[in-house]
């Protein structure tokens, strides 16, 4: 090699085995933490390229002298790297193809595989011949605010046309629009200390954490631990960073209580020391392994939480700072050291800080000429090997595609154009205080540093350590980690001494706060991700949109996938300047996860299709499924709706027969959806007489009755029955759907209203399989199932009768005579194992009776028939007067709503009464939810009478009917009007009738 | 009349048993169920009496206990679930009931959960993508509850990182049996 101390420009003159032997990577450098001997090809807009294991896509295409990366958002300026991490705002890509194509990948955290395919994005026909880069000409109508003030009228344009083309022009990358083809899974993981990112201070207080004991985990969204020490040349005690991050990690690796992640983004600080964290298992991957998740989106339980997240560079704006080539002084370090490569033979150096030294340094050691380091400091430090340009400013740049000259005005205001082919600019670092805020801290500035660090109400249990809280130095960041692991771990009870950690540089931070550059009319980039230039930001001053959360929307500064994350400081810098006030006056916007962008299937995890939620299914599901049924969802059951014959080509035609076969001989249905609560207790009897409306004192061992529930404020919200076994013992029967609701509201009464009852419940819903045998022959049907030492005669088990009995030789079950179909039915109830086959033994053992099985369809049209309401009815706003239960809401003692259901409101003469409606034309159906309106006149809301809650065609009746509550309807029976249905134009003549279509006595079912 | 044959919990005459590289997952069904809840003011009369029929005392909250022929574990405040073997106690509320005549109220469980134990060196790793618990710092005994696939379940640890028994509602076997398929086909 040659003398690397003098910037002799050796850098693509050096022998080529010391670079590797891929073919193309002129720009690539020697050293750096990329495996020579694994080259790795991927193509980039078709073409391809070779890099090596451990490159990113970024430093890959680097590698090839590819600077032209993108096309910025709206003006489609060309556009390379800015940085070398996730904060990216420019090198954006479509990676993959086909279902897997994902837009908006960074190429900076894109780790490189073989067979990498990407495309640049928001451009047409190519990247380096865009047409829509004429918007770049047209920019001085494109600035913010544009779009609301030009595309005002007509008002109904906007969303068909304006839109459509703005989203089309302005953009960027697409969606592959097909269904995600990998999985994604969750978890859950828990420990004493997390550490939040393996940089130096990260590293330490694992070291120091770990060696306690205590149960530590450490993630990284980097591929590999380190964070800046892999990025920089400097050494730790006598080793390189890079030597001291690996022994580190060997040491950590070697410890059972401390779990490493790489690959793992932190995205999200929540209550009690939670975290949300997305790990990519198969990003650097071709594919995930079959059945194996893509990533995973962790919950991490922490007791303690240690924030050290490093900082982030800050770019200086001027004008034409956005050409490729143009980056982050300290990115183009880290691709010089970590990667091995640099943008070009000769660069610059534009800063306000020692830091951007660094960089020269670091660069002219790797044998790149760095033709001028510009710092803005009059008193700037000199540097070897390279021209210093104290107290200058970069005010102009060339290039088409890429760099090609600065323009500087020196200290003593003459200018000068020096050819560079890439530029690294340093305006200082900030602190990653994002974790930080995601309760709503607010950071403070710090002077010292000119930067925001973290304060106030940071999240509970987290403290913060490293650059993120503004140590900058090596020696700081170690020295902080380790004693904030310390600190915490105290606070846990652990005894714990920090790590001995190596001597490191302990550099002072010198930054002398400089924002942007005044000269020049034309642009200067501020948010390179949105296309925000400082003239922005001035406009939206003068237009009086000066708060940070104002200026944000109004200019969309901060937004999109990098949030802002190298152009918020900028912006709200600008925006101090022009209002007179200083930085900390203005304050920054609120930081919100996620911290990077996170793929929507990650937040799905397994959650999808039919996987979408848990399925319940009943008993008897695998018969349904054997004899034709079709299912419906019910909550999460399953439930049978009706069973197809062969034949039947239509529905309804099945519903049909199964209602007529159930009322002219016997149907079954499956009903163990239904809620059953067990109801044990000396003062069972009296929970439920304050729980149901009704009475249920007086209730006989041996009988079931039907029982109203309300709400506190009147409403009824459930009906069931309950069937006493024994003076201490009812079973609760509730709906399907407010099985949970019911229990929950009765755990709730019995434990905080009445504790002095001594009264315990639990569910048993899941434990009887219970079926409806409905119908004249439904008792000729169970004797052959009934063991025949238990009379069933009417006499001996008449209506509302119920029984511990034995069925089929001594298999235990309970019997109830209850009706919803009206006609005379049981329900017969087995231990759910027994289920299915009890289905089949009904069905074996009613065979001469041509027993057939019904679905919740055929129960609908029954229940409507007979009048019995369900969910549709109880709606949440009608009370026991209304379904024409009033009387049963007993006056003679206190239960849940008792009182309230007196009020006078709910109790007007012209209240709504559940009635049921035909059609004056047998032909015409109703409609439920249609409103109810006087025969002839104006069809309005305040010419409403009612409305239609239930209907379904009645093969009974021959006609459809329906169930609706109408005003002051218990008197108007025989009355016409018109059920309308303004929005789909229906309106049908009907007439009322009473609710009870079929036995209004009520004789078939007491038969 | 035919005598009626049960189905397990997953719709099958055998109870399944699906087998990966440091997993077990088994589908049990020989068990009965019972639940107990003391009566008021009889809290130690039936304490008393279920340490009879135990030979032990009945288990603080999130824990199990073995005693004889019995298992318990804490369901609620002065409330248990008893399990035994159902071919030896098929009657088990009953016989519980026996027991502790007035002082408990019993209901029969048996069928109205689905248990799949889980036993082999992976199960740290495959429950953690399933629920939230720290199983890392149980202990043998321990008897949680937690929601897993969205669904209420009792989570039993036999031994931590071996064996675990996990007591989910009979209706949802189905979908936690996917549920712990899928995690364990993620992980192994």
């Amino acid at each position: 090699m040659s003398d690397m101390t003098v910037n002799s420009g050796v850098a693509f003159t050096s022998d080529r085995a010391a670079k590797g032997t891929a073919k193309g990577q002129s720009h690539r450098l020697t050293g750096g933490l990329v495996e020579r001997a694994k080259p790795l090809s991927f193509t980039f807009d078709g073409k391809t390229f070779q890099g090596f294991e451990g490159d990113t896509l970024a430093s890959a295409l680097m590698a090839n002298g590819v600077k032209l990366m993108g096309r910025s958002f709206k003006y489609h300026r060309p556009r390379g790297v800015l940085t070398a991490g996730s904060e990216e705002p420019n090198a954006l890509v479509e990676l993959r193809s086909g279902a897997r194509q994902e837009p908006n990948t960074r190429a900076t955290v894109a780790e490189l595989y073989d067979g990498l395919e990407a495309k640049s994005q928001n451009r047409w026909p190519s990247l380096e011949h865009d047409m829509l880069s004429i918007n770049d000409k047209l920019s001085n109508f494109l600035t913010a605010g544009f779009y609301y003030k030009t595309f005002m009228w007509p008002k109904t344009f906007w969303e068909k046309l304006y839109e459509p083309i703005i989203r089309r022009a302005a953009g960027l990358g697409s969606a592959s629009g097909e269904e995600d083809p990998d999985v994604y899974d969750k978890g859950f993981l828990h420990c004493d200390l997390l550490i939040i990112g393996a940089g130096p201070a990260g590293l330490a207080a694992a070291l120091t954490a770990g060696r306690s004991g205590a149960r530590v985990i450490l993630t990284e969204e980097d591929f590999l631990l380190g964070g800046r020490l892999n990025a920089e040349s400097f050494g730790l005690g006598d080793m390189s960073g890079m030597d001291w991050v690996g022994q580190t990690q060997a040491e950590l690796a070697a410890m059972d209580n401390v779990r490493i992640l790489p690959r793992c983004t932190v995205i999200g600080s929540y209550d009690h020391g939670v975290y949300g964290a997305v790990e990519r298992l198969a990003d650097h991957v071709l594919a995930p392994e079959p059945g194996k998740p893509r990533q995973i989106l962790w919950r991490i339980y922490s007791k303690r939480a240690l924030l050290c997240a490093g900082s982030t560079e800050r770019p200086i704006a001027f004008e034409n700072n956005d050409r490729p080539g143009i980056m982050l002084a300290g990115a183009m370090r880290a691709y010089a050291n970590r990667w091995a490569v640099t943008p070009d033979q000769r660069v610059a150096i534009f800063t306000n800080n020692d830091d951007g030294h660094r960089t020269a340094t670091d660069l002219i050691a790797k044998g790149v000429e760095v033709a001028a380091v510009v710092d803005t400091r009059a008193d700037a430090p000199t540097v070897e090997g390279t021209e210093l340009f104290a107290g200058a400013q970069v005010v102009d740049t060339k290039g088409k595609l890429g760099l090609e000259w600065i323009r500087i005005r020196t200290a003593s205001g003459v200018t000068r154009d020096i050819p560079v082919g890439a530029l690294g600019v340093s305006g200082g670092w900030n602190p990653n205080v994002h974790l930080t805020c995601h309760q709503r801290g607010k950071p403070e500035w710090r002077e010292d540093i000119a930067a925001f660090v973290p304060a106030g109400d940071i999240p509970v249990g987290m403290s913060v350590a490293g650059a993120a809280n503004g140590a900058f130095s090596t020696s700081a960041a170690l020295r902080t980690g380790a004693d904030s692991a310390v600190a915490s771990l105290a606070a846990l009870g652990f005894d714990v001494a920090p790590a001995d950690l190596p001597e490191a540089e302990d550099a002072p931070v010198n930054v002398t706060p400089f924002w942007f550059v005044k000269e020049g009319k034309g642009r200067a980039w501020i948010d390179q991700q949105n296309d925000v230039t400082v003239k922005d930001v001035k406009l939206a001053h003068q237009e009086n949109f000066r708060s940070v959360e104002h200026l944000k929307r109004y200019t969309t500064l901060g937004m999109a996938t990098d949030q802002g994350k190298t152009s918020n400081m900028g912006g709200l810098a600008v925006m101090a300047e022009l209002a007179g006030k200083e930085i900390p006056q203005i304050g920054t916007t609120i930081f919100r996860p996620p911290y990077t962008p996170v793929a929507m299937g990650t937040f799905g995890g397994r959650s999808r299709g039919k996987e979408f939620r848990p399925t319940r299914l009943t008993p008897s599901h695998k018969w349904a499924a054997e004899n034709g049924a079709t299912f419906v969802e019910v909550g999460q059951w399953l439930r049978a709706q009706w069973y197809e014959k062969p034949g039947e080509t239509h529905w309804r035609q099945s519903v049909d027969r199964e209602a007529l076969a159930t009322r002219s001989s016997v149907g079954i249905c499956d009903v163990t959806t239904l809620g059953k609560i067990d109801v044990q207790g000396a003062d069972a009897a009296t929970f439920l007489n304050r729980i149901y409306a009704n009475a249920f004192g007086k209730l006989a061992v041996g009988k079931v009755r039907y029982g109203l529930m309300l709400r506190e404020d009147g409403i009824c919200y459930d009906d069931g029955t309950a069937a006493r076994f024994a003076e201490d013992h009812f079973v609760v029967t509730t709906t399907t759907a407010n099985a949970v609701v019911v229990y929950r509201n009765m755990e709730f009464a019995r434990q905080c209203l009445w504790p002095d009852l001594d009264v315990q419940i639990i569910s048993t819903t899941e434990a009887w399989a219970q079926f409806a045998v409905a119908g004249p022959k439904s008792r000729d049907l169970l004797r052959k199932i009934v063991d025949a030492d238990h009379d069933i005669s009417n006499e001996a088990f008449p209506f509302m009768g119920c029984a511990e009995i034995t069925v089929c030789g001594g298999v235990r079950a309970r019997l109830f005579r209850i009706s919803f179909s009206g006609e005379m039915a049981y329900e017969i109830a087995v231990p759910t194992r027994y289920g299915n086959a009890m289905m089949e033994a009904l069905m074996e053992a009613g065979e001469a009776f041509g027993a057939t099985p019904y679905g919740t369809e055929a129960l609908g049209v029954m229940r409507i028939e007979k009048g019995h309401v369900t969910g549709n009815e109880l709606n949440g706003t009608t009370t026991a007067l209304n379904i024409g239960l009033g009387r049963m809401v007993s006056q003679k003692k206190d239960s849940i709503g008792t009182v309230n259901s007196r009020r006078e409101g709910l109790n007007a003469e012209d209240a709504l009464n559940l009635v049921g409606l035909k059609p004056v034309a047998a032909t015409e159906p109703v409609v439920p939810g249609s409103h109810l309106m006087a025969e002839t006149g104006e069809v309005h809301a305040k010419t409403d009478q009612g409305y239609v809650t239930s209907a379904a065609y009645s093969p009974h009746i021959g006609s459809s009917i329906g169930l609706g509550f109408l005003k002051n309807g218990s008197a108007r029976m025989g009355e016409r009007l018109r059920a309308v249905n303004p929005l789909q134009g229906q309106e049908v003549l009907v007439e009322v009738v009473s609710a009870h279509f079929i036995d209004p006595e009520g004789e078939r079912l007491r038969g | 009349m035919a005598e009626l044959k049960a189905l397990t919990a997953l719709g099958g005459y055998e109870p399944r048993v699906d087998e990966f590289a440091g997993l077990i997952i088994r589908e049990v069904t020989d068990r009965a169920l019972a639940s107990l809840a003391a009566r008021l003011g009889s809290e130690a009369d039936c304490a008393a009496a279920a340490k009879g029929l135990l030979g032990a005392v009945l288990p603080e909250p999130a824990t199990w206990v073995a005693g004889g022929d019995f298992t318990a574990w804490w369901m609620g405040p002065d409330q248990w679930m008893i399990d035994a073997d159902y071919a030896s106690h098929t009657l088990l509320a009953a016989e519980l009931k026996s027991v502790v005549g007035g002082a408990g109220s019993v209901t029969e469980q048996t069928d109205g959960w689905c248990r799949f134990d889980l036993e082999g060196s992976s199960c740290f790793d495959v429950l953690e993508r399933l629920c939230q618990l720290d199983l890392r710092s149980g202990t043998a005994g321990d008897a949680q509850r937690t929601a897993l696939e969205h669904v209420g379940c009792f989570l039993l640890c036999r031994e931590p990182g071996r064996h675990y028994s996990l007591l989910g509602p009979r209706s949802s076997a189905g979908s936690l049996h996917h549920a712990l398929m899928t995690a364990a086909g993620s992980v192994l």
